[in-house]
């Protein structure tokens, strides 16, 4: 099984990066987390150019979201909301509407901040818009507040009680995968 | 109920009858914004048989007028048509005085099963021009689609949903008569 972990933020050191590098150790057998590195390359949304063959970096976005079987977010939160280089990806990704590489697709969302509340307005936001978009949005739950004080000075997740919680919320998210691999 | 055919019947009629769905209809009326919104279901079977009424409606041929809305609808903000194929009624108890008709029965959606009940008219059993036997029924029902995990709304500029919680759901059925 295939999951494809995506991190909001570009900067090297970000948090949501190092809580899904987290992620894929806390993978269990048989599933495979895979850290998207594409966010950079997508260019800005534009209409003229949402044609067939599209951006190759939007293409290629799109033909990976298709072949995974899931979809984990870590979102920092910037102006109460989803960053816009991961928005604008999403923006990409949800055209054609009615057939969008996300319709139907299992997602995860968690959000980080270095405040106190975890992203939870970002998180909340990316929920809204991956419904939007068709994505089955499940009940995966983790906000992660402080979360520069959870790493180690390698930057690696720190925080026995955040690790958990990432288990739980992966482990949410395979539960959505799991219904359509039995009825196969 | 607007018919051709003059009431003289006053039961249920027994036996097995079948939709004829060439002349029945399975729809969808909703409050959206400042209007109604509606769709159809033109994949389903219904039947009546020693009593019972079944509708199952395949909810992947919802026909609405732009394809986006009709994807939206599909999607696990609606009916999750991916993990839920069918919509379904049965109702167990159909009653009947003159015209007027009544249903006591089970409505299922998105794997949500809730206890519903279909108001409407009869009309019928009567012979057509082809000779076979048929009874027509024009039913509908309320429901309140929250109850069946379809909580999506929008908030109007005024504050108020977009999209009233309140559907209802219509059944113009042609049942003809199976042979014995």
């Amino acid at each position: 099984m295939r999951v494809l972990a995506i991190s909001g933020s570009l900067r090297a050191d970000s948090n949501s990066t190092a809580l899904l590098r987290a992620l894929r150790e806390e993978a269990p057998e048989g599933v495979e987390v895979e850290l998207w590195q594409g966010l950079r390359e997508i260019p800005p949304y534009d209409g003229d150019e949402d044609v067939v063959p599209g951006p190759p970096a939007v293409d290629a976005f799109r033909e990976l979201v298709r072949e995974v079987d899931a979809v984990f977010f870590a979102t920092p939160e910037y102006n109460s909301s989803v960053p816009g280089a991961l928005k604008n990806a999403l923006d990409w990704a949800s055209r054609p509407m009615a057939t969008n590489a996300f319709r139907n697709k299992p997602v995860a969302v968690i959000g980080s901040s270095a405040g106190a509340f975890g992203g939870v307005w970002a998180a909340a936001e990316l929920r809204k818009v991956l419904g939007a978009m068709g994505a089955r949005v499940t009940d995966a739950e983790l906000a992660v507040g402080h979360a520069h004080e959870k790493l180690d000075d390698d930057g690696r997740l720190a925080d026995d009680d955040v690790r958990q919680g990432l288990g739980e919320a992966l482990g949410t998210l395979l539960a959505e995968v799991a219904p359509l691999h039995a009825a196969a | 109920m607007t018919s051709t055919i003059a009431q003289t019947e006053q039961k249920i009629p027994t036996g097995t009858w079948k939709a004829d769905t060439v002349h029945s209809s399975v729809a969808f009326e909703v409050p959206y914004a400042v209007a109604t919104f509606s769709g159809d279901v033109p994949e389903f079977e219904a039947s009546l048989e020693d009593g019972t009424l079944t509708g199952v409606a395949q909810i992947a041929s919802l026909n609405v007028k732009d394809e986006n809305l009709q994807a939206h609808l599909l999607s696990p903000e609606f009916f999750d048509a991916e993990r839920h194929a069918e919509v379904r009624f049965e109702g167990t108890n159909v009653t009947r005085d003159g015209d007027k008709v009544t249903v006591d029965g089970e409505v299922t959606i998105k794997g949500i099963t809730k206890p519903a009940t279909l108001h409407g008219t009869i009309v019928g059993p009567a012979i057509d021009h082809f000779g076979a036997n048929r009874v027509g029924f024009r039913l509908e029902t309320t429901i309140d689609r929250t109850e069946y995990d379809m909580k999506w709304n929008m908030p109007l500029p005024n504050g108020e949903p977009a999209l009233s919680n309140q559907v209802t759901l219509k059944a113009d059925l042609t049942l003809v008569a199976q042979e014995a």
